[in-house]
This record gives C-alpha cells, structure tokens and sequence, in this order.
C-alpha cells in the first residue's frame, strides 16, 4: 500500500481535530481533538519514517506520545479543578484571560 | 596571577548591596551602616585603583580579561584609563555622602507603619547602582558595557518609582501617580535609547567581528579593519542617541527635571552626578574611539545642541518654581558644556570636559543635598515657599550658597577650572561657539542668585522661623564636598595629571592636533 | 623678599577662613582679628616698598611662582605672584584704606550681632583685590576678579533682610557678570593669539599680531573694566550698591575694587598702546561716564548715592585718562589714589553722620550739622575741597593733570576730551558744593519730622522715632576719618612735587607728555574759572536760598537722573521684562512641545495597544484561530519561497 494514503489519513485527522478544537464548546471535547491532532501528527511522523527509511520520525513519535501523556495529566487535572469551581464544561465560560 | 583589583571595586559594593538587603526588617540602622561601611571600602579600593594608577604607563592599566560568552567572542575585559579613573574615584567618592545624605529617607512613615518602605532596599539599590556604574566605567569590552549600561536601569528605576520625595504638595496618590510617571518615563527614554545602541553594537560585531575595544581601536588605526562611511555614521548615531539621552542633551532632556524632581534628593545626586556621567564618559570613550571620522562628520550638529543645551537649559532654570526642578535644569546646562568640551576636539576642551564630569558630580552633589536637608525641613519644594532662612538657619544658607557659587563656576571653586578650560578648548576651534556659550555663565549667576535671594534672604518666613541649622550628620555631608571643592579648584594637578595622558590618545584617537596660537605659528 | 608676596594674601585669607568658620566664639574678638590680620598685610605691604625703594628702578620687580594650577596640554596657568611697582602702589592702597576701615568699622558695626561675619567678608574682599592686583597672569587676576565680585554681592547684601539689600547684591553680581564676559573672552583670544596669558609674554608679543585682534582684545578688556568700574553701559549696580554698611561703600565701591578696570586697562597698556581704535572707544566710555556720573550725583537727595554718582564720574576720569596711553596711564593711577584717600574719606564722612541721624540719608533732613559733628565737619571738608580740585589739595594736583594729558591728546579728539573733562569739573564742583551745604550748613532741617520725597517712596523714612541727636562718632570712626583727610591733603602733593609719583611708575606704564596745544599754566586757570563758576551755582541755589525738606519736582533732566537718567527703566523694561517673557514661554515650550513629543507618542502607542487590545477577548478558541492562522500563513510562505 502507497504511504502516502497514511499521510492523507493524517492530514485529515489532523483536520478534524483542529476544527474540533474551533468549533466545540465542551473542554472535554476540544481536549479529545487537541489528542487526535497529536495522533495524526504521530501518524504522519511514522509514515515519513517508513519513507525515508530511518528512525528519526519513530522516535519524536515515541516523545509526543510521552508529552501528550503528560499533557492528559495537567490537561485533565485543569478540567476537572474548572468544573468544580464553574460546574460548567464550557471554554467559554473560561474567558477572564482579558481586559 | 595579580589581585584583580578592579573587578574587587565593582564586586564589593554588589556585595555589600547583598548583605544589605539581607539585614532583618528590624535592624534599621544595622542596614544603614553596613551599606555605609560597604560604600566606604569601595572608596578606599578606588583610592588604591588611584594609587596604582600610572599617569604615563600604558593606555589601559590594571587589566583583567576572561572569556565570558565564546561563541560571540565576549569577553570580561577590563581595564581603565585616566578618564575611567577619574570618574571611577568620583562615584565612589560619591556614594557614601549619598547614602549618609539620604539616612532617613526611607525610614517607614509613623503614620503609615503599614506602608513599605524599606530602608534595606534603599541603601542596597544604591550601593547596585554604584557596582554597575563602576563596572561600566572599567568595561573595555563593547558587550560588557552595554549590558551595564542598560541594567543599571533596573535598580535606579525602582530608587526613582519605589522611594518619593516625601515633601509634595500635592495628595499622597497625586504624589504616587508623578512619582511612578517619572519612573516610567527615565526607563522608556533610557530603554529606546539602549535598544538603539543595541543595534548598533550589534552592527559593530558585524562590521568588525570583535566586541574588545582595544582590538577595534587598533585594528582601525592601522587600517585592517575598513569601514564604509556610512556604515560608520550609522553605527556612530547609534551609540550616541543613546548617549544623548542618557547624557542628557537637549531636545533629549524631558526626563531629568521629572525624574530628580520626584525622587528623593540623594537619588536625584545619583541620578544627575553618577549615572549620567556614564552618558558623556561614553561619548568620549566609544563615539570618539570607535568612529573618528563620524564623530568629526557630526561635530558641527552636535556642538550646536550642545550650545541650545547650555543657554534652554539656564534659561529654564531661571524659569523654575520648584528647587529641585531648577537644579535639574541647570545639569542640563552644565551636560552641554561637558558635551561641548568632548566634541570640541581640542586638549583643554577635552580635559576640560573630563574635569567637568568631576568637578559638576561634586558641585551638584554639595547643591543638592544641601537643597534636600533645607526642603526636608519645610516640607516643600517650591521656592516661593522660603524666605530669610539665612536668618535662622546661617550654616545652611553658607553651604547653600557655596554649591550654588560652584554651580556658577565662581573661580576659585573646582567647576570655574572645567568649565574654563572648556570654554577655551572651545572657543580655540570654534570662536562662534565658545562666545555663545560664555553667555551661559551670565545665566548661571542669574539662577543661582535668584535661588537664593528668594530662599535665603528677605525677612524670615513665619513658615521658617523655628528651622534648626545644619545637624551633625548634615555637616558631615555638606564640609567634606565643599571642602573638595576648594581644594580642586586651587589646586587641581591630581585629577589633570591623571586625565592628560587619556586625552592625548584619545585626540591621537580622532587625528585632531590643537589649533596654534597665532604668534608661535608665526614664528 | 619674593617670599612674602603670597603673605600679603595670606593675612586676609586666613582672617577670612577663621572668622567665616570659627562660629559664635569667634564673636567677641572677631573684629580685632580681622584688623590685625589687615593690619599684618600693611605691615608686609610696606616692608616689600621699603625694600623696593632699595633698589634701581628697572629690578624693581619681583616675581613668585607658588605651584602649577592647571596644566592641560598646551595650556598653563600658574598660581604666581608678581609685584612691580604698579602693584605695589595698589597694595600699599588696598592693605592702607583697608586696615583703616576695618578699624572705622569696630566703631560702626559695633551694634551690629553678624559684626564678626562682617569682618570675615571685608578680610575675604581685601584677600581677592590683592590677588586681583599682584598676579601675574589674566587668569590668576580673573580669580581674584571675581573674588572681589564675591565679596562686593556678600557685603551689599549684607542686611539681607532687606529684600532692596539683597536686590542690590544679586544685580551688582549679575552686571559684574556680564562684564566677566568680556573679561574671558579676551583671555581666550590671548590664548588662541599668543598661545599664555600671563603678563610678561603677552605684552611683550604685542607686535607680532594684527590690530584687529588687540582691538578685539582690548574692547573685551574695557566692557570688563566697564563692569567693575560702573562705567556706562554697565554702571547701573554702583547706586544700588550704597544699600551695604558705609564702610563697604567707602572701601569696595569707593577707593579700591571699583577701581580694578582701570588697573586692568594700565596693565594692559602694552595691548591698547597698539590698538588706537580701542584706545578712542576707551576715553569715549570714560567721557561720558565722567558727565553721566556728575549728572546723577546733582540730583541725588540720599548722600551716599550722590557720592556713588561721583564715584562713577571720578573713575570715568580715571578711564578717560587710561585711555590716552602713555601720556595719561600716570595720571590714571595717581587720581585713582589720590581718589581712594578723599572718596574713602567722604563715604566715612557720611557714614559718620549717617551715625549719628539714626541712619538717615536724606539730605533734606540734614543741615546744620557742623555744629554737632565737629571732626566730621572738618575731615569731610578737607575731602571736599580735595574732590573739587581746591588749589594745593590732591584733587587738584591729580584732576589737572589729566586735564592737561586730554588736551594734549591732540587734534579735534583732544579739544572734546579736554573740554569734558572741564566740564565735569564743574558739575563735580557743584554737586561736592550741594552735598555739602545741604549736610552741614543751613538750617536745621531735621528738628520737624518730615515724610518721605514723593520722588523717592523707596528711602526708608528714620528707623528711629522721633527726632534723631546728632553727636560726633567715636574714636575708632573718628581716627581713620582724621588719616584719610592727612591723604586728602598732601597725598597729591607729595606725588607731585619732582613727579615723583611719575618716575616711581614710568618703568611700568611708560609715559609720553604729548604735545599740548595749550600751556599747563592756562588750563589750570581755566580748572579754576570753572570750579568758581560750580561752587558759585551750587551756593546760589542751595547756600543763600533754604532747602526744601521735600525734593521740588524739578525740571525733566533732574528727574531723569534722580532715576539714574532712566537706565533702570530701560534694563527693566527690555532684560527683565523680556527675560521674564522669554523664560516664560520657554518653559511652556519644553512642557508642551519637547515633552509634548515625548508625551504624544507614549499616548499614541497606548492608543494603538488600547485597540490591539480588543483582539485579546478571553476566549480560547479565538486564540486557537489565530493560531493556526498564523501557522498556515507560516506554512504558505514556505511553501511559495520553495516554488519560487
């Protein structure tokens, strides 16, 4: 199979990702997509590994995997500690960073 | 390898602000003394740079050089020469009149226990202010500078926003609201200033693939570093923006009369008699080294704003209602006379201007603080405030009238000696020049004696009567500038000694002989 | 001997230091510190003369180097002292007049709380005058200059309680000043011309220059002289100047430091010998300060004003001689001393009866008080018969001469010197005349209270209330009265019997007699004629008629110089008004121009952020379009340098 559909396959998880992250209200959600950009990105870094016949791409990915690890644990801990104080969801209930 | 003595002289003071800082918020006076000790023993290390110092040896003495950031070729070089030391000896001279000048004036208010005002700060910010003052003037290394030259910012901007003159007339917010716009005001203008002399500096390591000055100067005087004109004159801009505001020259000046209005007076001395001489020392030290020929190409422009400088910046001071305003007007005539000197391009105008730096320190120094002891008094720094203290209060009234008789350069007092000799240096290149900015000390006369006439004499205000004399801590500030003041202007051989032999190279520096006189030429 | 030259200095230095420093122990025996130590420079004064009378006229002068006081590259200026005779016959003026006033003045200020400090700046100001006269190069006599400036601003404003008093001060230092201009500008043009200026190279390098440049020197010169020496256009501060204690008036702005730009143009006699064009501007000043003077001191009320007047008119004399050159520079000199004797003398005179009316000075409010003051009566006599030139006095020996050198300056120029300087002897022997008549004779005038000339709402009425007992002053104020009148007498005399006073200063100033058109004997007579004629005025219209107690309204000319003929107005009127303006609108410029840029662009930058700052709305999804706006935009950018 051609690697380059995997890069399509990327691309267009990529695309829903970030539009999900535009569009929905819900900061579960738009933290979901925030993760499927990074699985494409993923998708994308391992595919460019397989091209070019080395392990550079192979290896961020296994980094990414570990920052986004990380990102689910601070990510999360902020969402619930907003929902507690706000009991709301909502990012745009968020939107005192103004002046 | 030898006793680093100048890197000891910039280092004790910082260290000294440390240990300052650390004092527990109880041991007021503890503070106090150790910043004063501190300030002391830097004095007694740059008497030792003094001493060590030799008038005819090489151009840069006492030497360090370490690297610092490789990859860009910057160094901890230092090194002073004549000029460096004078002022080196000035600064520290200076600074323990200052803080003993400035003893209670962060003492938390009674009636505001609550409010921060911690002595400790004070006295450590001062005592940073002069480390990175005197680092500056030992830096031989362009990077070095002027990292120090825009740090020195940090804690001046707090002395100015952080410590008020408490004698306002307006409101305690009203105060707080100049008082901080001052502040912001000295950072932006100095901030644009140094930003632009990044650039510059950073353009110079293009051009010349070094920042050791040393280096640059020689391989400009032997002709293995080439520089396009206008590549020079830009660079040269550069740098002396930033030095003109720092200096300040006029139009450049706005933020010298806020700054030494809303601080308290021994910052308004810091301000006006250390930190702005790093301004003119620079000019004559980077403008005229590193870029001879623009310094020449902007000679007739730069005499001229020095000239509006002297005559704008008396004739506002006779203009002033406020005391301290009014002194900071006449720096901004004295800064045009030093700048007048420098880029006269002639040995009496340049060692007259080095002098001048001295000499306009220890004189506003003796104004100013004597001016802060009379206002600490009344509570008020407008003129129209005072009357008849002579009367009451005849050892104030002496000592004021002494710093303003220096101020106006009577002779027989050390500012009469510069501000001569820059006069001829000036007039020796430029006749036009030198006879325009003779009018200047008319004007001087003119706001001085009007200072004091209206302050001093007259019959004794009710507001005055009960005004106590001089103290013993007040006296001991102002006898030991008035007394230096005598000396130097008797007898002024140690400093010139000292600043001749700079000069000289620096005159080599730009390819500029004096004039001759007309009868030996003929000869 | 050179050794002691810097003694003469040191005295009245270290009066000045102990008294000014020493504080309120000191106040005790201040005064008598102060005249000894004044007394000490006289004493090391007459040493250094004795000794040079020893000697052959042409090594007469000596010469002290003390250190090097500023050495600049190509540029040196010495701390040195040099002592001809020129100078010696200052400072046998300066420490004599001196030590004698200090001694008058234990007797006038003995009331006085600030005595001590009184003492103080008279020891300072004769430690300047005589720098002034015995340094031996421009800068070194700048020092002692200005010190004199010092010292006249801190002894006028010695009341400064008053505000007229310390007005007085600060307009005497301010006009001294502009003076000081000239005085720097001329060393500078020494130094770029000759390359020094110390005496002895300049003066002998007079040839090896042009004209234009000694002219240039020379005016620069004479507008500092002008300063000093209240010559017109700078003469306005001397009437002011009578607001400090008599005897100050009687040393400073009598016999010595107003006398120091004559000093200055005879002992740069070398520069306008060579500059003729300077020379002419030099007698005009002094012509028509000599009638300007005159003038001004006829229609005076306040005594010490009306001597001040003379004062300036004396010393134009004195300037119109030194402009002469060589034939007059002698002359110059010995009217100067013959002056300080006579107008020291008169000031203590009318200090003495200041004294003793509670400090009046109305005249109108004098007379007849020869009954009362005897001593007084007497001493001011004698100085008024020296002033107006009364055959035999010194006046008239000195005042003749110079007569005679203005003649004999020739051509039409010596006609119209010559006439002036007669002229102004009879309008001095007028107004000596109206002094003294309305002081000493006539009726009682100050038995009724009197209120204040309507001309002069300024002149304080009597400090004391009720009517003042005239009395004769002490001894200590009586004494120096009695030498300075022995001055008076014989000091022209005795200079000028054999000329002696000629040969003691020829070697220093050179002299030429001139060719008079007419003989010595005829202008004398004609000195007397005019001297009878203003004697005569003056007894007809203030000896036979009384004297109004209020000053009559008088013609325009009597009013224009009672205003000291209107240059106060013109100085108000165009410096201070203008200055006023200037500094005014200045200020307004720097806040609302200079710091208005500065200003107009921080609010511009806070405009511009105040807009940008309605993009930052809070929400996070906004942020994140923007985002990856800007990474598209990153990303087409690369792409399209790629293509291209």
């Amino acid at each position: 199979m051609n690697p380059v559909n995997y890069l399509y396959l990327a691309a267009l998880l990529f695309t829903i990702g970030a539009s999900g992250v535009l569009i929905r209200r819900n900061a579960i959600v738009v933290f979901m997509c925030i993760e499927l950009m990074l699985n494409a990105c993923n998708l994308a870094l391992v595919s460019f590994s397989r091209m070019h016949g080395n392990l550079d791409g192979q290896i961020l990915a296994f980094f990414t995997m570990v920052v986004a690890a990380a990102e689910v644990v601070v990510g999360l801990a902020i969402i619930v500690s907003l929902f507690r104080s706000r009991h709301s969801a909502s990012v745009d209930d968020a939107s005192l960073m103004k002046l | 390898m030898s006793f680093p003595l100048l890197t000891a002289t910039a280092a004790l003071p910082a260290v000294g602000a440390i240990v300052t800082a650390a004092v527990p918020a109880g041991r007021r006076t503890a503070a106090k003394w150790t910043a004063l000790l501190f300030s002391l023993g830097t004095l007694v290390l740059a008497g030792l740079v003094f001493a060590r110092f030799e008038p005819g040896g090489d151009r840069y003495q006492l030497t360090e050089s370490h690297p610092w950031i490789a990859d860009f070729g910057v160094r901890y070089d230092l090194g002073v020469d004549g000029i460096g030391v004078a002022l080196l000896g000035l600064t520290a001279l200076l600074i323990p009149f200052v803080l003993l000048a400035g003893w209670h004036d962060a003492d938390p208010l009674e009636t505001h226990s609550s409010r921060w005002r911690p002595t400790q700060g004070f006295f450590a910010l001062i005592l940073m202010v002069e480390a990175m003052v005197i680092l500056s003037f030992e830096a031989t290394d362009v990077f070095l500078f002027y990292i120090l030259f825009e740090a020195m910012l940090i804690p001046m901007y707090f002395l100015i926003g952080g410590f008020g003159d408490r004698a306002h007339a307006g409101s305690e917010e009203n105060a707080a609201a100049q008082r901080s716009y001052a502040a912001v005001k000295f950072l932006l203008y100095n901030l644009a200033g140094g930003l632009i002399m990044l650039a510059a500096v950073i353009g110079l390591y293009v051009v010349a693939g070094s920042f050791s000055l040393s280096e640059i100067a020689e391989a400009r005087a032997n002709g293995s570093l080439e520089m396009a004109g206008s590549t020079e004159k830009w660079l040269f801009l550069g740098f002396f923006f930033a030095f003109a505001v720092k200096a300040p020259l006029w139009p450049l000046h706005t933020w010298l009369p806020n700054a030494m209005g809303e601080a308290t007076t021994p910052v308004a001395v810091l301000i006006t008699a250390v930190v702005d001489k790093v301004g003119t020392f620079a000019m004559l030290r980077y403008c005229l080294q590193l870029f001879p020929e623009a310094s020449k190409w902007a000679t007739p422009v730069i005499l001229v704003l020095a000239l509006v400088s002297i005559i704008y910046g008396a004739l506002l001071a006779v203009g002033q209602r406020d005391i301290k305003r009014l002194i900071a007007y006449a720096s901004i005539s004295h800064f045009g006379f030093i700048v007048l000197g420098i880029f006269a391009m002639t040995s009496q105008g340049q060692s007259g201007a080095t002098l001048y730096m001295v000499n306009h320190g220890i004189s506003t120094a003796a104004l100013m603080l004597v001016a802060g002891f009379l206002i600490t008094r009344r509570g008020s720094r407008l003129i129209a405030d005072y009357g008849g203290v002579q009367k009451v209060a005849p050892v104030l009234a002496g000592t004021f009238l002494i710093g303003g008789l220096a101020t106006l350069s009577l002779p027989g007092l050390a500012p009469f000696v510069s501000e001569f000799l820059v006069l001829v240096g000036a007039f020796s290149a430029y006749p036009v020049v030198g006879i325009v900015a003779t009018v200047g000390i008319v004007l001087a006369a003119l706001y001085v004696l009007v200072l004091y006439q209206r302050t001093m004499t007259g019959p004794v205000r009710e507001s005055v009567r009960a005004m106590p004399d001089l103290r013993v801590r007040e006296l001991a500030v102002a006898l030991p500038l008035i007394a230096l003041l005598i000396f130097l202007g008797v007898f002024p051989k140690p400093v010139t000694d000292v600043v001749n032999p700079a000069v000289q190279h620096t005159m080599q520096d730009v390819q500029k002989k004096d004039p001759q006189p007309e009868v030996e030429a003929a000869k | 001997m050179e050794n002691l030259i810097a003694l003469l200095v040191a005295a009245p230095l270290l009066g000045a230091a102990v008294l000014l420093c020493g504080g309120r122990r000191l106040d005790r025996s201040g005064h008598w510190i102060g005249t000894v130590l004044a007394a000490a420079s006289f004493v090391v004064g007459a040493v250094l003369f004795t000794d040079m009378l020893g000697k052959g006229a042409e090594d007469r002068a000596l010469h002290q180097k003390l250190f090097s006081w500023i050495p600049v590259e190509g540029f040196q200026a010495d701390v040195a002292f040099q002592l001809d005779q020129l100078s010696m016959t200052f400072v046998l003026l300066i420490t004599g007049v001196g030590t004698l006033i200090h001694i008058y003045s234990i007797g006038y200020m003995e009331h006085d709380e600030r005595r001590r400090r009184f003492f103080g700046y008279l020891n300072l100001f004769l430690a300047a005058m005589l720098i002034l006269v015995i340094a031996d190069n421009y800068l070194l006599l700048y020092v002692g200059w200005e010190g004199v400036g010092l010292a006249s601003y801190l002894l006028i404003g010695f009341w400064q309680h008053k505000p007229s008093a310390a007005t007085a001060a600060k307009k005497a230092f301010l006009v001294n000043r502009v003076g000081d201009i000239g005085l720097s500008i001329a060393i500078m043009l020494m130094f770029t011309t000759f390359g020094t200026f110390a005496f002895g190279p300049v003066l002998e390098a007079t040839g090896d220059t042009s004209e234009g440049k000694l002219t240039a020197i020379g005016l620069m010169l004479l507008l500092a002289a002008c300063g000093k020496s209240a010559q017109v256009p700078l003469q306005s501060w001397l009437g002011d100047a009578m607001e400090g204690p008599t005897p100050v008036s009687a040393l400073i702005h009598a016999a010595t430091m107003v006398t120091a730009g004559v000093y200055l143009i005879v002992r740069s006699g070398a520069i306008f010998n060579a500059a003729p064009d300077a020379q002419l501007v030099v007698t005009i000043v002094g012509a028509v300060t000599l009638l300007f003077g005159a003038i001004v001191g006829c229609a005076k009320d306040d005594i010490k004003k009306a001597l001040a007047g003379s004062t300036m008119s004396q010393i134009g004399y004195m300037i119109l001689a030194a402009g002469l050159g060589p034939i007059g520079y002698v002359f110059a000199i010995m009217h100067l001393v013959t002056h300080g004797f006579f107008k020291a003398g008169l000031f203590l005179g009318a200090g003495s009866v200041m004294h003793g009316m509670n400090d009046e000075v109305d005249m109108r409010r004098y007379g007849g008080l020869r009954k009362y003051m005897p001593v007084t009566f007497v001493t001011f006599g004698l100085g008024y018969l020296a002033i107006i030139g009364f055959p035999g006095l010194s006046g008239f020996f000195s005042k003749d001469k110079i007569i005679e050198a203005a003649f004999a300056k020739g051509g039409t120029e010596g006609w119209i010197l010559g006439s002036v300087a007669l002229l102004g002897a009879a309008i001095t022997a007028f107004y000596m005349t109206r002094v003294m008549l309305m002081t000493f004779f006539g009726e009682e005038r100050w038995r009724h209270a009197a209120t204040p000339s309507p001309d002069e709402p300024d002149v304080e009425p009597a400090a004391a209330t009720g009517e003042p007992h005239p009395h004769e002053s002490p001894k200590s104020m009586t004494i120096p009265m009695i030498v300075l009148a022995f001055g008076s007498v014989f000091a022209g005399g005795l200079f000028s019997v054999g000329d002696r006073f000629l040969h003691w200063l020829e070697p220093v100033t050179g002299h030429d007699h001139g060719h008079a058109p007419v003989s010595a004997t005829t202008v004398t007579a004609a000195t007397m004629v005019v001297l009878v004629i203003g004697v005569a005025v003056a007894w007809a219209m203030y000896g036979r008629k009384p004297v109004p107690a209020v000053a009559p309204r008088g013609s325009l000319l009597t009013r224009a110089a009672r205003r000291d003929l209107l240059q106060d107005d013109f100085n108000h009127v165009v410096l201070v008004r203008g200055g006023e303006h200037l500094t005014r609108s200045l200020v307004y410029v720097d806040h609302t121009l200079v710091d208005g840029v500065v200003n107009g662009t921080a609010a511009s930058m806070g405009g511009l952020s105040g807009r940008l700052r309605k993009l930052q709305n809070g929400y996070a999804r906004s942020y994140a379009v923007s985002m990856f706006g800007g990474t598209a935009v990153l990303i087409a950018a690369t792409l399209l340098m790629r293509a291209v």
